[in-house]
Formats: structure tokens, sequence, C-alpha cells
């Protein structure tokens, strides 16, 4: 009984709010609804209706997809430093990391699902019912950790918001496992996404070593400057506390974070370029573009720019405390590896492709609306999960609220 | 690896219970233990490799040896075009005439494309003179028109002894009984061998243009 | 007491609608069991043969003709190799299409699982240097040699290692093959491929009823779905019969070669023991079974 009075009074909480938050709402409406139906075409016609070709066979979809599983990792990586500087906020920040790894993680199952030829068929990569390739495929292994990542953290957001709601105290030695264990699961989901690239030596862009290491230095940019944001407007919107430097440090951390990421790509640069043999061709394509084809020329360049331009926001002291600059700098990072992820990282291995021929791909309205429709589930859902998390939190939206008459007794 | 934990823990179990009880007095024989553990080892295995012997892939030495080794090709007709064999109906009326001259009033069509190492040879090197429903090797032996393989093989040796085992011309047939042959002269004008060009078929649709 | 009245009815109603819908849908059934089709592996003898018993009854609805699927397994001690003879090749496109003819490939959207790349002689194997579009009046074209590339079928194919359902693997006559009623349409083993030789059904594939094969294979070249990954399987449904690949007999320069590498009187050992053999991206080791050589 108790359940249904949550959930109806979930519902309530989710529906009430300010202007600018019907506005949201709104919005993203319009935009599920209109990639919606742009998923619909792909759904009737196939996927012919994107710009994948055998050539290009991955592309925009599993670019989203790494990208959000960088900032599925990145965000629970955030407890570290919670741990380590005393932050006062360590549970909220827990919860609502795990949040967002949380959407993040259903959003990369919903690109998954967007991009397979089947998606009915999903159940046969399952161990049992179906034939999972364990551990041979390291899309199974993937999958595996994925999923095992994403029962953690539901499981660890479910109970801390649990006890909180019924006014309990959390059982530490429950949680705090859990928690320790989802900091090298989030090193374990990114990693193996790029061993997923890396596995493959056909594939001369991704055959890298540096591959994996780049993936996680790239993971924690962007990951942590949605956090950033987020925080900010929690601290302004509700009684969440969290001091300008700790703020500040989550900015640090991530400068260390770009060098490395900086470092990685000069190392890759270096030892194509310099030694040019056949291999270069793939970077060549990214940077310059082969002949005529100069289409990604534009999204790689603008991602370096980006990047540089948001390092140096961070890097010098006087900009990172600026909080104007350093939310640019948060957009500015964030679109970098997103451009990087989803296209520099993916087009370039496909193209030219194994047998020398250039097919040029670039995103078709219904990827894009696709693409526009996960997102704006993710983002509503994310929303709609905050918002309780923020009632219950902050707001005393717990047992007693439901059941005035309890408290009587 | 089932059977070796088997036995470990068969040992270990046997020294627990000493030797001085009477039950197992009888299997501290060790050849009944070695045979339970020779039971347990070709069992455990065949158990497991059911899967395995489906998909395992042939040890080399394991060949299928059933090709059939050709001793006479059984080769497709001679491509003769309409009426001009036998030879002899016409040639029969005529003496032959073995001075090597430009052929005008007949075969006139085979003289003008004639290139075969047209410089060194003419038509009498491979037909014979007196017998001209048969060729000729270049030790005077005749040979049927089926067997114009030999002849060819004279100087193109190589690709005779290819040709044999299947490696050479078009392959079609059994790969695992009989294949099918076809005469040099089957893809191979005589008179004019070198292949004419082909028009190809079209080139794959450009990805770009699948909608 | 009313509440759990109405619950309690809440329940039946539901359940009750839930059977009758199921039992209405009751002609729905067998898409239910071809949903619910396991993996062809693991399919016993008796599964198999109504699997493909149906099969044939719903393409003869299909295409109005009478069709023969074969899910023969390999022959005993076969492992079959292929070559390729560099100098005669001359670049026609003969084999690909007779290899469309034979497997039925999709005409729209095009599938071709040979792909016949023109190279420049100075140049050697040089894949970026080469294109698939040529198209002059006449091949050869002077200057240039032509390599067509298809399934090398691999002894360590990387496609059936990351295969996160299995829906691929190796049978024991060394062909790789593709359950098409199981490939979830991930296209990992596409991205693994080095030899670009497995294609995906983007659309629904288009086969014209006149132009149908009906000898299939249930491994091969039975009409395919939207949203599988289909390739070259060294035309399975032939092989095993004893026959030729279609593109080894329809080249008409003769420079394709087709055999069983455990045999030692065939052509293909024959070839690799006496001719000057080469494989594709040798660096990779996958160990193709698919030889190029220069016969003269």
């Amino acid at each position: 009984m108790n359940f249904i009075r949550f959930i109806t009074g979930s519902i309530r909480i989710i529906f009430r709010g300010s202007k600018t938050y019907y506005a949201w709402l709104i919005l993203l409406l319009l935009l599920i609804l209109w990639g919606g139906s742009g998923y619909y075409g792909q759904i009737t016609h196939g996927l012919i209706s994107t710009h994948m070709r055998d050539s290009v066979s991955w592309a925009f979809y599993i670019g989203n997809f790494t990208f959000l599983v960088g900032v599925a990792a990145a965000a629970v990586m955030l407890v570290i430093p919670a741990y380590i500087y005393d932050w006062k906020p360590i549970k909220e920040i827990v919860i609502f990391g795990e949040l967002l790894a949380v959407c993040a993680v259903i959003m990369c199952i919903s690109f998954i699902i967007v991009d397979i030829g089947n998606p009915l068929r999903f159940w046969h990569m399952l161990p049992l019912i179906g034939t999972m390739n364990f551990p041979s495929s390291m899309l199974s292994w993937d999958f595996f950790v994925l999923c095992i990542y994403l029962l953690i953290n539901l499981f660890v957001v479910t109970y801390l918001l649990y006890c909180i709601f019924y006014k309990k105290e959390y059982n530490k030695s429950i949680v705090l496992p859990l928690v320790l264990i989802s900091i090298p699961m989030a090193v374990a989901i990114h990693t193996t996404t790029a061993f997923l690239y890396n596995a493959l030596p056909g594939r001369i862009f991704w055959n890298s070593a540096l591959l994996a290491p780049r993936f996680l230095a790239s993971a924690f940019c962007s990951g942590p400057a949605i956090l950033l944001i987020l925080f900010q407007i929690l601290r302004k919107t509700t009684k969440f506390e969290i001091k300008d430097e700790a703020i500040w440090k989550i900015a640090e951390l991530m400068v260390y974070a770009m060098f490395i990421y900086l470092f990685f790509t000069i190392a890759e640069l270096f030892k194509e370029f310099y030694s040019g043999t056949e291999h270069i061709l793939y970077w060549k394509y990214l940077l310059f573009g082969i002949g005529d084809h100069k289409e990604i020329v534009p999204y790689s360049w603008s991602s370096i720019i980006m990047g540089c331009i948001a390092f140096i926001l961070f890097l010098i002291p006087k900009t990172r405390r600026n909080f104007l600059t350093l939310n640019i700098g948060a957009f500015l990072i964030y679109g970098s590896v997103y451009v990087e992820k989803g296209i520099a990282l993916i087009i370039p291995a496909f193209t030219p492709d194994v047998l020398g021929q250039t097919y040029v791909y670039t995103p078709s309205m219904t990827e894009i609306r696709t693409a526009v429709m996960v997102f704006s589930l993710g983002f509503l859902l994310f929303t709609f999960l905050s918002k309780i998390a923020i009632a219950i939190v902050f707001e005393d939206y717990n047992i007693d609220s439901l059941n005035p008459k309890r408290s009587i007794k | 690896m089932k059977e070796g934990i088997f036995l470990v823990h068969l040992i270990l179990f046997e020294k627990k219970f000493n030797m001085k009880d009477k039950f197992y007095r009888n299997i501290k024989n060790p050849g009944i233990l070695w045979a339970l553990f020779i039971v347990l080892f070709f069992g455990c295995n065949n158990m497991e490799s059911i899967n395995k012997e489906l998909y395992k892939v042939p040890d080399e030495k394991e060949g299928n040896k059933k090709t059939e080794k050709a001793i006479e090709y059984a080769v497709e007709a001679p491509p003769f075009s309409d009426g001009i064999f036998p030879c002899t109906d016409c040639h029969a009326n005529f003496p032959p005439k073995p001075e090597r001259r430009e052929l005008v009033e007949w075969h006139d069509d085979i003289s003008a494309i004639f290139d075969h190492d047209s410089e060194n040879r003419w038509c009498l090197d491979c037909h014979d003179l007196n017998n001209r429903d048969s060729l000729k090797l270049a030790s005077g032996k005749l040979l049927d028109f089926k067997e114009s393989y030999k002849l060819c093989g004279q100087c193109h040796g190589e690709k005779l002894r290819d040709w044999k085992v299947g490696v050479h011309g078009k392959r079609t047939g059994e790969w695992n009984g009989r294949k099918e042959y076809l005469l040099c002269v089957h893809c191979h004008n005589p008179h004019s061998p070198k292949f004419e060009e082909l028009k190809p078929e079209p080139p794959p649709v450009r990805q770009e243009d699948i909608k | 007491m009313k509440k759990e009245n109405s619950r309690r009815s809440f329940i039946k109603n539901i359940s009750l609608a839930t059977f009758s819908a199921l039992a209405l849908s009751g002609c729905d059934m067998k898409a239910f069991d071809a949903f619910l089709q396991k993996n062809f592996k693991t399919l016993s003898k008796n599964e198999k043969d109504s699997i493909i018993k149906n099969l044939e009854i719903k393409y003869k609805e299909k295409y109005g003709k009478e069709f023969h699927v074969s899910d023969k397994p390999a022959i005993e001690g076969t492992l079959f190799g292929y070559a390729l003879d560099l100098s005669k090749c001359v670049g026609c496109r003969r084999c690909v299409y007779a290899c469309v003819k034979e497997n039925n490939l999709s005409r729209d959207p095009q599938i071709h699982y040979i792909e016949v790349l023109q190279m420049e002689k100075e140049k050697g194997i040089d894949f970026a240097h080469s294109t698939a579009q040529y198209n002059p009046e006449k091949v050869p074209e002077k200057g240039y040699f032509y390599v067509p590339v298809q399934c090398q079928q691999c002894r360590k194919p990387q496609c059936v290692t990351v295969c996160p359902v299995k829906a691929t693997w190796q049978e024991p006559d060394g062909i790789v093959v593709v359950d098409y009623n199981w490939c979830i349409g991930c296209r990992y083993c596409m991205a693994a491929c080095p030899y670009g030789a497995r294609h995906f059904n983007w659309g629904e594939p288009d086969v014209p009823a006149e132009e149908l094969n009906t000898e299939m294979h249930y491994l091969g070249n039975r009409p395919r779905m939207k949203g599988v990954v289909e390739k070259c399987t060294f035309c399975i449904q032939r092989a095993r019969e004893g026959k030729y690949p279609a593109c080894v007999e329809i080249c008409p320069v003769g420079a394709r070669k087709f055999g069983n590498l455990l045999d030692p009187d065939s052509e293909i050992r024959y070839i690799l023991e006496n001719k000057r053999v080469l494989v594709l991206k040798q660096e990779l080791n996958f160990q193709p079974k698919f030889y190029y050589f220069f016969g003269s």
C-alpha cells in the first residue's frame, strides 16, 4: 500500500514545478515525439534509412553509445575524490552520481537496441536461454559488465533513497562495499568498451595500445563536467550544500585528466606522422581528409580546439574559479569529447574501408532523430529521478509526509 | 581435469581410512583404483567431447582421398565448326601440297588471323600432310583431334601438367569425383590463341547510391 | 471487504483477458515458435527437420515454387580450400554475378559477395590505391591486374570469436556459416572482418521470384531477411554435394580453383605445393584458406 502511495506521491512531485521546469519537460517531450517518428521510419524500412552501409557498418549510434559509457563511468568516479577530500555532501554526490550513471547506462542500452538489426532477438545474448559467447566475444563481456554496473548502481541508489524515505539509517556494510566495487566497475565498463574496438586487428585505426587509456582519460574529462553543472543547479534550487572549493576541486581533477588525454593524443600523432607508414591513412582522413573527401575534418578540428580552450580555461586558476568561464569550459569539454567519441573515433576506422574503398559517411536524418529521441528520453528519465531524489533528500518527502496520521501515533 | 580431482580425492580418501579397515582392504588393490580411474577418464572425456567432435577440424592426415585419378581424360568433343570435319571429305579429292604458302581460296579466314608462332610454323607443322583427319606430333606420330592436348603439350609442357591435375583451365565437374575436362582448343583458338578482351560486367552499385 | 473483492475480480478479469488473447492469436503460434527458435547448433535432428519443412512451405507460399532446403552436414575428412590465379584473372566480374544468381543475393539493395579490385601492376597488391568501380569498355586494361576478394574462410576466423550470440561458427569442413534465424544484427563481425567479406541486409532483400535458385542449404543460400548478416559460404549447397562453387565454374579464364585441402591428390594441394602462393593481409594471422597464386 505504501508503495502505491509512494508512486502516486512521486508522480505528483514530478509534475509539480516552476514554469522553467514545465518548459523543459515540454521541450523534451517534443524532441521525443520528433525523434520517435524518425525511429519509426527506421523500424519499418530497416537500417537502410540510416547512412550506414557495409563499408561503414558502425557509426553514429555506436559513437553515442561509447560516449555515454564514458559518462556512466565518470559519474561514479567522483566518489573517490569525495572520500579523499572529505566533501560534506558525500551521500548526495553518490546518489546523484549514481543516478546519472544509471540513466547513462540505460541510454547506452537504448542505443544498442536502436542499432542492431533485430532488436527483438536481444534475448539471444543472455546466458542460459540464449547462447552468450562468453568469454570469447568482447561484446558479451561489455553486455555483462554493463548489466552488473547498472544493477549495482540501481541497487545502491534505490537503497539509499529508500532508507532516507523511511527515515532509517542505511546499513553501511551493504552500501560501502557496493560503492567501492562500483568504482573499479566504472573503470571496467569503459575499458571493456575500449577493448571492444582494440580487439580488432583488422581495423588499423583502433589497433593502438593507447586506445583504452585514451578512453578513460576522455571519460574523466567529460563525465564530471555534467555533474559540475548539475551541482551548481542543485545549489541554486535546493538545500544542496556544496562548497565552491569542492567544485573547483572537480575542475582541477578534470585538468589532470585533460592533460593526460592531450599527452596521449600527441603520442598517437607522433607515432603515425613521424614514421609515415601507410597506416597514417586513417589519421590523415580524420585530420586533413583524403583527396576530395574532407567531410569529418571540421568535426575533428572543432573537437580539438574546443578541448584545448577548455583545458586552458580550467588550467588557469583565475578562470577556473570564475563560474562563468568554468561553465563555458565545462560545456566546451563536454562538446569536445562528444564529437570526438561520436564521430572522430568510429568513422576514421572505417574510412577508407578494409579493401581500400572510401565510402563517405555522414549521419542521416533518421539517425539524428533517433539519437535525439534516446537522449531526450534519457534526460527525461534523469529529470524525473532527480526530482524525486531531490524531494526525498532535501524536501522531506518521506513516509511521514505520505501518512500524516502516522506521526500522531 | 575432473578425473584428476577425483583421483586425488580417492587417494586422500584411501589414506584417511587406513588399511586395517576391512572394507577398504578390498580397494587397497591398486588395480581396481586404476580401473576406476581409466573408466572415469575415458567416460568423462567422451562426455565432454561429444560437442567437440561435431566441430573438430579434421587433421590433415585424415584426408578424404576420393579424387579420381584420370588416366584417360574424358573431354568434351572438339569444337569443330559445321561441316569442317572429317577433313578427308574434301582433301581426299586433290593431291597434298607441302610448300608453305598463304591460303587464298579455302581456310583463308584461318590464314588471316594465324599468329601462333607464325614466323616459324605453319599449318602442316601440326596437321599431318597425308592424313588430314589427324594431327601429328613432332616425332611424326599421328594424333586424333580428341587428343589434341598432347600436341599443345609438346611446347606448353607446364600447362599440360597443370591441366592434367585440373589446375589449368575452366573447372567444372566434381571436386571429389570426376572432373570435367575441356580441350585446350575449347578456350584457346589454336590458330590465334591469345584471349580476346572481354566486356566486363557492371561495377557494383556505389554504396552512396543504395537507398 | 469491498476493496478485496474488487482486487480479486480485477485479477480474474486480467487473467481471462490474457488467456483469451493468447487463444485468439492461436493462428500466430507459428510466428511465436519461429521467434523462440533456438541456435541452430543446439537443435536436435527432429527440430531441424520440422524447421526446414516449415521453411519450405513458407517459401512456397511466398514465391510459388518448389524449394529444397538441405541441412546436409559436412562431409567427413574435408577441409575446403580455394586458390585464385592472379596471372589469369581479367576482371570480367562474371564470378560476381554467377554468385548473385546461385546464392539468391539481394538485387536491390545490392549485395555482392565478391568484390573485384583493380590494382596497378607497378604498385603491386596495394588496397589503398585500388578501385572496385572500374568500368572500361574491355578488360583487362593495360598496366593493371585484378584481385577478386570474397570470404577467405579463415582458419582462425575473428568474426566467429566476436559474435556475441554464436550466430556464426566454423563448420568442420572449414566453411564459416551464419544462422540467419539467430543473428541479432549487431554487425560486430563486420567490424572484425579485415576482408570485407560480411554483408548486412540493411533493407528487406529483394530477389525476383523467377530468378530464385531453389536448391538451397539452411546455412547457405536460402532467402535471408532484413537485419541479418550474410556471407560467401563456398556455395555450401553445392560443395557438400561434390560440386564446385558457382564462381569456380563460371570463370571463363579458369582462374579459380577449389578442392579438399586434406586430399593430397586434389588440385588445391597441387597448387600449394607447386605454385607461388600468397594470402592477403598475412600479418593479421587469421590464416585464410583462400590462396592467391601466380600460375604463369
